[in-house]
């Protein structure tokens, strides 16, 4: 083998490591942009049951209430670290998070932690009656907004 | 031959001459507000419905009932990006300084007071249909709200789209139109047209535009592609599929049926909207179950 051919092939070995290391980066950012659509899908779902009895299209029901608040908090108290790698924003044409997530960090723990607090709020209502469920439903939405504001398109 | 070029000359001249005339900056009849007095908890109706703090508010402002409109806001476009002004009644700055008139032709004309066309990334074709009691109304809350001393940044707009004066051409083609919906059979839809089509200006996100950046009429409110955002979804009654106590509820919310929630441009629009009265979103919601 001389040199033209070693070079060669380190070339085509290099290029392949790259496409490899490009696919498996692309995969590793659909996982994770699966797995926190999977998060906002555990808070629509609870929330349309509550939704849903604050709105009067179906009767109150404490225990039922209560189960989807306490729902809303354990999917706010997961850790989303790992949900959200550096460079998985819209650009990538299959989710909507705008690049500013990731230069704004402090704001962003700070509007996940307003998200927590509004569950926990929600928790401590939901089964008490339906007044004060729809009196929480305010300070969910807001939360919600609220970051959907800064760091979401549409 | 001297005469044909004579009579050639006379022809470009007088062209010209139309030309200038059809694209010269307009006025408002100023008779339209006489006798009118201002109710300022109207105007703050006008100011929320219209959206004005959704442009005009700082960047990642927070939602307020007395919000102070420096500017800042970068709107990016096809044209170049166009910046939202300060229009918080600084005497200097802002447009305190403002007679009547003049902001009653910047809103319902687009033409600003040293009689120059503004660009139509300010909604004025949309405004052009606000009541005059509304315009009287809407200067008197925001002539209350705070000032700001931001000084208003240049357009970043280039050749040739910065000649203001071809924007009179584009109004020729693009303004001055009558309602899309033209027959309103109830109070109640006749006020979802007047916060659909002009106070809210939901058409111009939720129209598509056409080469020139004209709203494309014939296909309202079907989506568009909005720079910035993404893809505007249409609100006709097939391709948005709620029913119309939703829509009233995801104006009020923020949550559409499936319990997701608002997001990008679309949190102002629904922070001014909860504002409103029930009805006003119970009518914006009729109005629109009246597009197939």
């Amino acid at each position: 083998m001389n040199l033209k051919h070693t070079t060669a092939a380190v070339l085509t070995l290099a290029l392949g490591a790259s496409v490899a290391f490009a696919d498996g980066h692309a995969k590793a950012f659909d996982s994770a942009i699966k797995a926190r659509k999977g998060q906002m899908q555990l808070y629509s779902h609870n929330l349309g049951v509550l939704g849903a009895m604050a709105k009067g299209e179906v009767d109150y029901d404490a225990a039922a209430a209560q189960a989807a608040a306490d729902n809303l908090v354990l999917a706010a108290s997961l850790n989303a670290g790992n949900m959200w790698p550096a460079g998985s924003d819209n650009s990538l044409g299959n989710n909507r998070a705008k690049p500013e997530i990731w230069a704004n960090f402090p704001d962003v723990a700070a509007k996940a932690g307003a998200m927590s607090d509004a569950a926990a709020a929600m928790a401590s209502a939901a089964g008490t009656d339906l007044a004060s469920l729809q009196a929480a439903m305010g300070g969910v939405g807001g939360a919600c907004s609220a970051c959907h504001k800064a760091y979401r398109s549409r | 031959m001297a005469r044909i070029f004579g009579f050639l000359c006379l022809l470009a001249c007088a062209g010209l001459a139309i030309g200038l005339y059809l694209t010269r900056p307009t006025s408002v009849d100023a008779a339209q507000f006489d006798g009118l007095t201002a109710n300022t908890e109207n105007g703050a109706l006008v100011f929320h419905a219209a959206g004005c703090a959704s442009c005009h508010a700082a960047p990642n402002a927070d939602s307020s009932d007395a919000p102070i409109l420096s500017g800042g806001h970068k709107f990016p476009s096809d044209f170049g990006t166009f910046i939202a002004p300060n229009i918080s009644p600084d005497p200097t700055l802002g447009i305190g300084g403002w007679t009547l008139i003049e902001f009653a032709n910047a809103i319902q004309e687009g033409v600003s007071p040293d009689g120059k066309h503004y660009y139509p990334a300010f909604p004025y074709t949309a405004y052009a249909h606000m009541s005059a009691q509304d315009v009287v109304d809407l200067k008197a809350f925001m002539d209350g709200l705070p000032a700001s001393d931001t000084p208003s940044a240049p357009h970043e707009v280039g050749f040739p789209f910065n000649i203001r004066r071809s924007l009179g051409g584009w109004k020729l083609l693009f303004a001055g139109k009558d309602y899309v919906l033209t027959d309103v059979d109830t109070p109640e839809i006749e006020r979802g047209r007047y916060l659909v089509e002009a106070l809210a200006h939901c058409g111009e996100c939720h129209t598509p535009r056409n080469a020139l950046g004209g709203l494309d009429r014939t296909s309202w409110l079907t989506g568009a592609a909005l720079p910035g955002e993404g893809d505007v979804p249409g609100l006709t009654v097939n391709q948005l599929d709620w029913l119309p106590e939703d829509i009233a509820y995801y104006l009020d919310t923020g949550f559409t049926p499936d319990f997701d929630s608002a997001g990008g441009a679309m949190t102002h629009v629904v922070e001014n909207m909860a504002r409103l009265p029930e009805s006003d979103r119970n009518a914006i919601a009729t109005y629109l179950n009246l597009f197939p």
